[in-house]
């Protein structure tokens, strides 16, 4: 069924597209890559499978679990991996990279000594309700992930558009001087930055173990490699563009498990990449100039 | 009102700054001239607190401010408005200007930006329009009044006329005359000397990270080191 796979699609689209957005806003403002993205989304999973399969209690104290370890892993990332290495006289451009790729090895280490290498089963009752539309098949589930995607995004494009500490992150994002001319403590909207970034994949992980039933500590890497993927597609630094781009990847990918080879399933994302940074360099939203590049 | 004694500020090994001692009183509009890289902009931005002095002092209304953060010393009253006017340029022009009053929490923002848009009117016009679209002029019409909107003791411009034409830059020091006026304390970075020193109540010259002259500003009009260095013969 088409529609049954576009559902499905858009279910983990909607997913690419929250961990696309916390990568683009750390990238915004840092300029920089941040490699343990994948892990904090995949500890953000975890936390929801212990406190719904393993502790037995409701799905908002998972979600409010996992806000919790995840703004704390986004506030020691900047503390201890990024902070240090900022505006220091003679470190590399290329240091806070590395510093993230070694945080992410940390954490998925972490995960396995707590929470063991294998898959870990989502268990949850909630996950099971299904409603049928004539012959389609929809999952409770697959709607609260759209819902909660789409309410992620307008909160996110409108406190970024309306709101003071969102107009901040903005400037700082622009440049770090002028903001701090005009008075923004940027080292806090850093803080903040990072912190909403990691939150919102905390929450993605979430989403993913209710969507897929599985959790382990390999799915950060593959999820940090296709948000990554997805912010180069949609634009660098641009928050419409990692929500297309989330989206057009989650269909994409769905659509060629359903009716290709499910074997290529990860290659879609980066031959797509490929072939759109070939005809737009850019991105699909960004645009065609050098200072749109941060 | 502002004090700075003994600046020291290096680039790494680069000293540009080696000894400034410098004093704006309050109410005053105190120009800095010097050929390009005098340290002018070294000095500017270590007042504001974008640089770090390795040695000396700030004091600002009697208090040390040496060392402070940018956004620290805009809470205290200082504002820069900084070479190259700093537009955010993918945001608003409104933006921008709220942006100016970012650090304010009272009800009186949004009258404040009416009333500077009725001082910039093509500001006005173009509120809705992203900073980046805007002429040199209107930017730097943008970055004063932004500046302005902080509601700063001490405003710090650092060469406002740069690549504006003849006209623009008349209009430029008809604006800081009445930013003056209107009791800001005025620190201005200058290439156009004359029209500067015209403007000023004293005035300094800089040259490779020291202050060479010093003096009130009607003096130094009138000085022949200044007349054949900055002014040209033909300037009088
Ligand atoms: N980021 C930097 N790194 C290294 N050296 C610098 C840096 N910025 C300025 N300098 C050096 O410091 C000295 C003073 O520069 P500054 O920008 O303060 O000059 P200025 O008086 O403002 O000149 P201009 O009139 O051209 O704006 C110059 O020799 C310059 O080369
Ligand atoms: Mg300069």
């Amino acid at each position: 069924m088409l529609l049954e796979q576009l559902i499905n699609g858009i279910t983990l689209g909607s997913i690419y597209a929250i961990v696309a957005l916390g990568f683009t806003l750390v990238f915004g403002v840092l300029g920089i890559i941040n490699m343990a993205h994948g892990e904090i989304f995949m500890f953000g999973a975890f936390i929801g499978v212990i406190v719904t399969s393993v502790m037995g209690l409701p799905l908002w104290v998972a979600f409010i679990a996992a806000i919790a370890v995840t703004a704390v892993l986004g506030y020691m990332l900047e503390r201890i991996a990024l902070r240090p290495l900022r505006g220091k006289q003679g470190v590399s451009h290329l240091a806070p990279l590395i510093s993230t790729i070694g945080v992410s090895i940390l954490l998925e280490n972490l995960s396995h000594h707590l929470f063991g290498a294998g898959n870990q089963p989502f268990r949850n009752a909630f996950a099971e309700i299904q409603i049928q539309i004539g012959s389609i098949t929809i999952y409770l589930v697959q709607i609260l992930i759209f819902v909660i995607s789409v309410a992620l995004m307008l909160a996110l494009s409108y406190w970024l558009s309306k709101t003071k500490a969102g107009k901040a992150l903005r400037a700082t994002a622009e440049n770090l001087e002028t903001a701090s001319l005009l008075g923004v403590n940027t080292k806090r909207t850093i803080t903040t930055t990072v912190i909403i970034a990691s939150v919102m994949g905390g929450i993605a992980g979430i989403l993913v173990g209710m969507a897929f039933n599985s959790v382990n500590p390999q799915m950060g890497l593959s999820m940090g490699l296709k948000g990554l993927a997805i912010i180069i597609l949609g634009g660098m630094g641009n928050v419409k563009g990692a929500m297309a781009g989330g989206l057009l990847l989650g269909i994409a990918e769905t659509l060629i498990v359903a009716y290709g080879d499910s074997g290529y399933r990860d290659a879609v994302a980066f031959i797509t990449i490929i072939f759109i940074l070939l005809l737009r360099p850019q991105g699909l939203f960004g645009k065609n100039t050098a200072e749109s590049g941060r | 009102m502002l004090k700075i004694t003994g600046i020291e500020t290096f680039y790494g090994k680069i000293q540009a700054l080696k000894g400034i001692s410098l004093e704006v009183e309050q109410g005053k509009v105190v120009t800095i001239l010097g050929a390009n890289g005098a340290g002018k902009t070294t000095t500017m931005k270590t007042i504001s607190g974008l640089l770090k002095p390795k040695h000396g002092t700030v004091e600002f209304l009697g208090e040390d401010i040496t060392g402070l953060r940018p956004d620290q010393l805009l809470r205290k009253g200082i504002a820069l408005v900084p070479e190259g006017r700093a537009i955010l340029s993918s945001m608003t022009v409104m933006e921008n200007l709220e942006m100016g009053a970012y650090h304010r929490n009272d009800k009186d923002i949004k009258k404040d930006i009416e009333e500077v848009m009725t001082h910039f009117p093509i500001l006005k016009e173009r509120k809705e329009q992203l900073g980046g679209t805007l002429s040199g002029g209107q930017q730097q019409m943008l970055a004063i009044a932004r500046a302005l909107l902080s509601k700063p003791k001490l405003i710090l411009l650092d060469e406002p006329s740069m690549g504006l034409a003849p006209l623009i830059v008349a209009n430029i020091f008809k604006i800081i005359k009445e930013i003056n006026a209107d009791g800001t304390t005025v620190l201005l970075v200058e290439q156009n000397a004359k029209q500067a020193l015209k403007v000023a109540d004293y005035g300094y010259v800089m040259e490779t990270g020291k202050i060479i002259i010093n003096g009130d500003a009607k003096d130094l009009l009138k000085d022949t080191r200044i007349v054949e260095a900055y002014l040209g013969k033909k300037s009088s």
